[in-house]
């Protein structure tokens, strides 16, 4: 089981852009590893600005690394025309924003077959012309019949629906695995439901792979087998999703699951919701040691200082976490702090291979 | 929501079948009665306000017609007042607008003082030359402009977006009877070693003959004015498309095309261009109106036989009546442009059309 290869995966990546105010280099993406297996949902948590949106694009290819590597299949993907053409038939795109993310002069029907028309009819598969299979693609994605859809255009449709040809968009070319990008953010919370589901189904029903950009936990804890949380930058914790969302140990996880009502963890904690305070992180200007350290709780209380490892929070820097599936967090605290065990060495089953699917939470 | 309905009989396929490769396809329904309705009628009102304007600005400021008319010549209080009845003068303004309106709605623009016949014939005569001369600049800045608009967005920031953003600001900052100037002296009287290539104004060389000969005149005579006014009115393409483009670059379905697969070239062509066309389209038959009545410099330069041409003499005489059929003339043709691009937006554009 160990030996499977990830749909997906960041090796090391950095991507960084010329600072949009002043000058310097913004790090928006510093030093990632982060896999996706067949038949997994991983959620990628953190706060707005914290470079999630660069990670999936960079893994789309639509964004040059700056260092390290996107390996599909475990094969770098090749930045030539051809290379990226081959690349994006299997890895699609989902965005936030439905009603930008179509074309407002094309139909429903135009937009799910023009992924179809770029890459030619090899991508038909077994059907027997664009028709049959756009009509697929938009009842897989639940819009039924499919047909009644082919002529509308996006305005005549609702913010849902529009998210579902999107979708249809993107299972046209049956791709192995969908990226997206906080994907029911811009949504009606009654529609959210819906569209969780159906990534749900499309991953139970057909293997779909799923990388799940989002800022809100509670949606993760719905939807994901393993969740990396990012904080400016870096993964700083990543496991199974009952791990992170039920025993969370990264300063950082833990102030983000605070706030979440039913996380339980502010009434265990005795304090409250953790809200972080200091200044918003600034990808320009990266902290040297833990970058959490000018913002972090355990640090801010005189708790690090107690542990002794407040000097090491502020100048030694912290290994960079792998993409793969067990439990890991970038903190000093944890292993030298005597309540949590140092799970980098405890080994945790890797999630979902093969097994029936988890069952859901709600 | 949609999804519940998942063993429904199959349901016909539409009448009009989206074909292969036809991506670009609109589908034209008919235009909203009421949208039509509403930019018709607000076209009338622009109308009726022009008319207006030109019945105070002509009729009523000039003073009495009548006293102009016998001025020098003795008449009587009497005749006076039949005069005045015989012109309607002694109605109500009211009615005396009303009459006006009818006149003009006919045709009837009155007779040139200068000419002698009728107003509206003289424009009528004068008429094609312009949309001749005014068409075929409009086609070639536009032509030039929006492609040239077009690289300057997509490659925004390029020196080639820079060099053509500043070609264009000169141009537009030009005074036009200068450029139209330099153009003579350079290109038509010829200076130091370069001979006069092209006639110095008019339409034609009288005496020419032959099928051939008659083009080839007729198209040496277009080439300087025509420049002139390609230059005066390219900048507005170049950057009118250069901004509706950099605004529909951010958008998200561009990243999602891109993401399909789609070359950066066809994601131009297929998706940004075609919707950012859509505010410049409505600019083109703005200006298309503008510069109708732009073009008076330029034929009073080159002393082509438009309308242009006839709005300065009737200027220099002046010329009352013709001036104001050109005054209505002018304006009405900026109302109608303005009232076709916004009959075209909606069967441009699916979101105006529901
Ligand atoms: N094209 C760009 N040019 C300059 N800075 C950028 C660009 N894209 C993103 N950034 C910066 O990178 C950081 C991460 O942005 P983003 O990936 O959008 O974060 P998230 O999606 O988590 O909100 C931000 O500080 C943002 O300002
Ligand atoms: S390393 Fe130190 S500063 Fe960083 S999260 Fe852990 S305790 Fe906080
Ligand atoms: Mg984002």
């Amino acid at each position: 089981m160990t030996e499977r290869v990830p749909v997906l995966s960041a090796h090391d990546l950095r991507v960084s852009f010329p600072a949009r105010h002043g000058h310097g280099v913004a790090h928006a993406v510093d030093r990632v590893n982060l896999d996706v297996y067949p038949g997994e949902i991983v959620a990628l948590v953190g706060e707005s600005g914290c470079g999630k949106t660069t990670l999936a694009r960079t893994l789309l290819g639509l964004e040059k690394p700056g260092g390290g590597q996107v390996l599909h299949h475990g094969q770098p993907v090749r930045y030539t025309s051809r290379g990226l053409k081959a690349y994006r038939r299997d890895v699609q795109l989902v965005l936030q924003d439905p009603s930008g993310s179509l074309n407002p002069r094309h139909t429903v029907y135009e937009a799910v077959a023009e992924g179809l028309r770029i890459h030619g009819h090899t991508a038909l598969g077994d059907f027997p012309d664009e028709q049959a299979k756009v009509a697929d693609a938009l009842a897989r994605a639940g819009l039924r019949p499919a047909e009644r859809f082919f002529l509308r255009y996006p305005h005549e449709l609702s913010g849902g629906q529009r998210q579902r040809v999107v979708i249809a968009g993107a299972l046209v070319l049956d791709p192995a695995i969908l990226v997206a990008d906080e994907p029911v953010a811009s949504l009606d919370a009654s529609v959210r439901g819906e569209i969780l589901k159906l990534l749900l189904g499309l991953r139970d029903e057909r293997g779909l792979s799923a990388l799940v950009v989002t800022h809100d936990l509670g949606l993760a804890w719905n939807i994901a087998d393993r969740v990396a949380v990012m904080y400016l930058g870096r993964i700083v914790e990543t496991g199974p999703v009952e791990k992170i969302l039920t025993a969370p140990e990264h300063p950082y996880t833990r102030a983000l699951l605070s706030v979440l009502p039913e996380s339980g963890l502010s009434e265990a904690g005795g304090a409250g919701p953790t809200i972080l305070t200091g200044e918003a992180p600034d990808p320009t200007r990266i902290p040297t040691g833990c970058r959490f350290h000018p913002r972090c709780p355990v640090v801010a209380s005189g708790r690090a200082a107690a542990l002794d490892i407040e000097a090491a929070c502020r100048g030694r820097d912290l290994p960079v976490l792998d993409g793969g599936g067990e439990a890991q967090v970038a903190c000093h605290a944890v292993g030298s702090d005597a309540g949590a065990p140092d799970l980098r060495t405890t080994p945790t089953p890797r999630p979902g291979a093969g097994a029936a699917p988890r069952r859901r939470r709600r | 929501m949609t999804t519940t309905s998942t063993d429904r009989p199959p349901v016909p396929r539409p009448a009009r079948l989206p074909s292969r490769g036809g991506g670009r396809r609109l589908r034209l329904g008919p235009l909203p009665l009421r949208y039509v309705a509403a930019k018709v009628g607000g076209a009338a009102v622009s109308l009726i306000a022009v008319m207006l304007t030109a019945f105070f600005l002509f009729k009523i400021l000039p003073g009495d017609p009548v006293r102009a008319i016998t001025h020098g010549i003795p008449t009587s209080p009497e005749q006076l007042a039949h005069l005045r009845h015989q012109f309607g003068l002694d109605k109500p303004l009211a009615a005396q607008f009303g009459d006006y309106a009818v006149r003009i709605l006919h045709g009837d623009l009155g007779i040139s003082y200068q000419y002698k016949t009728s107003v509206a014939g003289l424009i009528g005569e004068h008429l094609w030359p312009t949309i001749y001369l005014v068409g075929t600049a409009t086609v070639l800045s536009a032509a030039l402009g929006l492609r040239v608009g077009i690289r300057s967005a997509w490659r925004h920031g390029s020196t080639g977006d820079r060099v053509n953003t500043g070609v264009a600001l000169a141009l537009w900052s030009v005074p036009t009877f200068w450029l139209g100037l330099l153009f003579i002296i350079v290109f038509a009287t010829g200076i130091g070693p370069i001979p006069g290539l092209f006639p110095t104004g008019g339409m034609s060389t009288p005496g020419t003959e032959g099928f051939v000969a008659v083009l080839v005149d007729h198209l040496r005579h277009l080439v300087l004015p025509c420049l002139t006014l390609v230059a005066v009115i390219y900048a507005q393409y170049v950057l009118t498309m250069r901004a509706s483009l950099l605004d529909e670059m951010g958008s998200d379905y561009l990243t999602t095309a891109r993401a399909k697969g789609l070359r950066d070239d066809d994601v131009r062509r297929r998706h940004a261009v075609p919707n950012a066309l859509l505010p410049t389209v409505t600019v083109l038959f703005i200006n298309i109106g503008r510069v109708v009545s732009g073009s008076i410099l330029v034929e009073t330069i080159f002393s082509w036989p438009g309308l242009g041409s006839l709005f300065y003499e009737a200027l220099t005489v002046p010329d009352l009546p013709l001036l104001e059929g050109l005054f209505i003339v002018f304006s009405g043709a900026v109302i109608l442009m303005n009232l076709l691009a916004d009959l075209l937006y909606p069967v441009l554009d699916p979101r105006v059309r529901t």
